[in-house]
């Protein structure tokens, strides 16, 4: 069964299986069996890892040479390095503007797939796809629409709308090249949201929009007042998720525009990689990628004190 | 084109059909247009000779005239394409054994085996998921060095379990809670031993969670990108993803439709595969998240 408790057992004199059934059946060893394999791998390839990530951050070791404690060497020089504080800002403007976007239109849809509707699992089969298909290769199918010379989108705008004269160069220059990625991680992002929401939606009884109808409540009366405050322990949660994970996104940029062009569109995460594994400077990549801690803690804490304070609220106010 | 409305009977009035087509279809058809659009863009690519792919004037870009199996072909015969989507079918299904084994048994141990600080354990597992891979990469790729394990699909192997475990441990210990109690405490009584009830009642009342979690394992190793490139330098050891992107992509001339055919060929076995486990899919999505 477990290999890493089975063989003490065999080494012995290969006891009769009740035995071995019965050291089983002890409950704190079957505890600690069960808990093993999930602990152990965690352990070794998570935890330890993220210390010695932090260790790293105040090394200078590079590829093929172990590197000496340096203390806040790492740190001193990127606070004076304008392509990481262009990272900082394009990470956090990426990560407030992207949520925004996918929040607000994934809760929209999720309020149109909670009406009654025909071939309502088909659609919500479908609107999932974005998120099922690797981040990857839909990427650089976004890579494809933003080219700047044969971009379907400039197509549509120029020659079958006829709103612009010139194609857009998507890529090319820092403010579209940002837009454009924000663009295609909201398109990515949407599906789970919306999905998430649903769930949360369906939760709620359809007895309050009664009562509230019969009240003679508006319709934005009753999202303001019974579907925003119910849905909101889930969408806090959701976003704590959203906010983490679009934060410390890699894929969609390195495969998009690499941090390019100049620079502009680098987020934590990719100049991370390219100080750290092409660049071979660990230590400084560590640094890099250590400085996206505090925000995830700072964000995983105001998702939680948020939370708890609205649990408090409704405690106070409802019973 | 139902009428029927959520809301109740006194909003039928100003509820019209042509109400409905504003606020509900109409919305909801350009969502699905656009969420859609790059996968029909990515397939039409995919398709098309290289002469209508740069030839907006005198094709319609939306449509294909003369439908081509070239750049499959070249895709199939002139890259190591088959060898990447062998090594990111073993790294996936390797990973996900390997995670479904370790959660199952701790989402078991959280649940059904309760013990003092269990709460605890199960929220540092918890936790660990926002733990993101763009944190780890470099000590790992130290370590992945330091093992020897460099350059081989088997350090994939061991690492995606990192994000796995913990996605997995949360859904199964939501399953293992909605198995009732008096089944186990039955087979207590009867003399069953704590393994024969694991392994005769809560693992087989558990499958359609162990479905889910086996799901999202395969499709979220699928999807993995970063722990890939940093770990593996070897072309044929490549996952598709990061193949594509790498090899795929060679100078300042972008092969537009190897690309899109190798991005729509990676895309398919996941789409396929998401597509028979749907249900489960979205109603373990859905529970995950009410939870």
């Amino acid at each position: 069964m477990d290999a890493t408790t089975a063989p003490l057992h065999w080494s012995k004199t290969r006891p009769p299986p009740t035995l071995l059934a019965r050291i089983f059946d002890n409950k704190a060893v079957l505890i600690i069996a069960c808990l093993l394999p999930a602990v152990g791998l965690l352990s070794v390839f998570l935890t330890y890892p993220l210390g010695l990530g932090i260790y790293l951050a105040f090394t200078d070791t590079t590829i093929g040479r172990r590197g000496a404690f340096v203390g806040f060497e790492n740190f001193e020089y990127l606070l004076t390095d304008p392509i990481f504080w262009n990272a900082v800002f394009f990470s956090v403007f990426y990560t407030s503007i992207a949520t925004i976007g996918k929040f607000g239109l994934g809760l929209w849809l999720a309020l149109l797939l909670n009406q009654h509707m025909p071939f309502k699992s088909i659609i919500r089969a479908i609107i999932l796809l974005p998120w099922i298909v690797p981040t990857v290769l839909s990427a650089i199918a976004f890579w494809w629409m933003f080219d700047p010379q044969f971009s379907i989108i400039s197509y549509v705008f120029v020659d079958v709308l006829g709103w612009r004269e010139t194609n857009i160069n998507f890529l090319g220059s820092e403010w579209p090249a940002r837009f454009s990625l924000i663009g295609a991680n909201i398109w990515r992002g949407i599906p789970f949201v919306a999905i998430s929401l649903l769930a949360g939606l369906q939760t709620i009884s359809p007895s309050l929009y009664e009562a509230a109808l019969l009240d003679g409540a508006s319709p934005w009366q009753r999202f303001r007042f019974i579907t925003f405050p119910m849905l909101l322990p889930i969408l806090a949660i959701v976003m704590t998720f959203s906010i983490i994970f679009t934060f410390t996104d890699f894929q969609l940029v390195y495969a998009i525009t690499r941090g390019g062009p100049v620079n502009s569109t680098h987020l934590l995460a990719t100049l991370a990689f390219q100080r750290g594994i092409p660049g071979g400077e660990l230590g400084e990549g560590a640094a890099i990628a250590v400085s996206m801690i505090p925000f995830l803690v700072f964000a995983t804490l105001f998702s939680y004190y948020a939370l708890a304070r609205r649990k408090w609220q409704q405690g106070e106010g409802n019973d | 084109m139902s009428n029927a409305s959520t809301a109740a009977p006194e909003t039928m009035q100003w509820d019209s059909r042509a109400r409905r087509m504003v606020v509900l279809w109409l919305p909801l058809s350009c969502f699905l247009l656009i969420l859609l659009f790059p996968f029909y863009w990515m397939t039409i690519t995919a398709f098309k000779p290289d002469a209508e792919l740069y030839d907006f004037a005198t094709h319609n870009p939306f449509w294909i005239t003369s439908p081509t199996l070239q750049h499959i072909r070249k895709l199939l015969f002139e890259t190591a394409y088959p060898s990447w989507l062998m090594t990111t079918m073993m790294v996936s299904v390797g990973a996900t054994t390997l995670s479904l084994f370790a959660s199952t048994l701790g989402a078991y141990a959280i649940q059904r085996l309760r013990f003092r600080g269990s709460q605890y354990v199960g929220l540092a597992i918890y936790l660990a998921y926002l733990v993101p891979p763009s944190i780890l990469f470099i000590p790992l790729a130290t370590m992945v060095v330091q093992l020897g394990l460099f350059d081989s699909p088997m350090a994939l192997v061991l690492v995606y379990p990192t994000f796995l475990v913990p996605f997995c441990t949360w859904l199964l210990i939501g399953y293992f809670k909605s198995i009732p109690y008096e089944l186990e405490e039955c087979a207590l009584i009867d003399g069953a031993t704590r393994l024969q009830i694991l392994r005769r009642i809560t693992l087989p009342l558990a499958v359609p969670g162990l479905i889910s979690a086996g799901i999202f394992s395969f499709t979220l190793s699928w999807n993995e990108f970063i722990y890939a490139l940093a770990f593996i330098q070897s072309s044929e050891n490549k996952t598709v993803p990061v193949a594509i992107l790498t090899e795929l992509v060679t100078g300042d001339v972008y092969q537009w439709g190897a690309l899109m055919a190798g991005s729509l060929m990676g895309s398919l076995p996941v789409a396929i595969f998401y597509s028979f486990f749907v249900d489960y899919y979205v109603s373990s999505l859905t529970g995950a998240v009410k939870e």
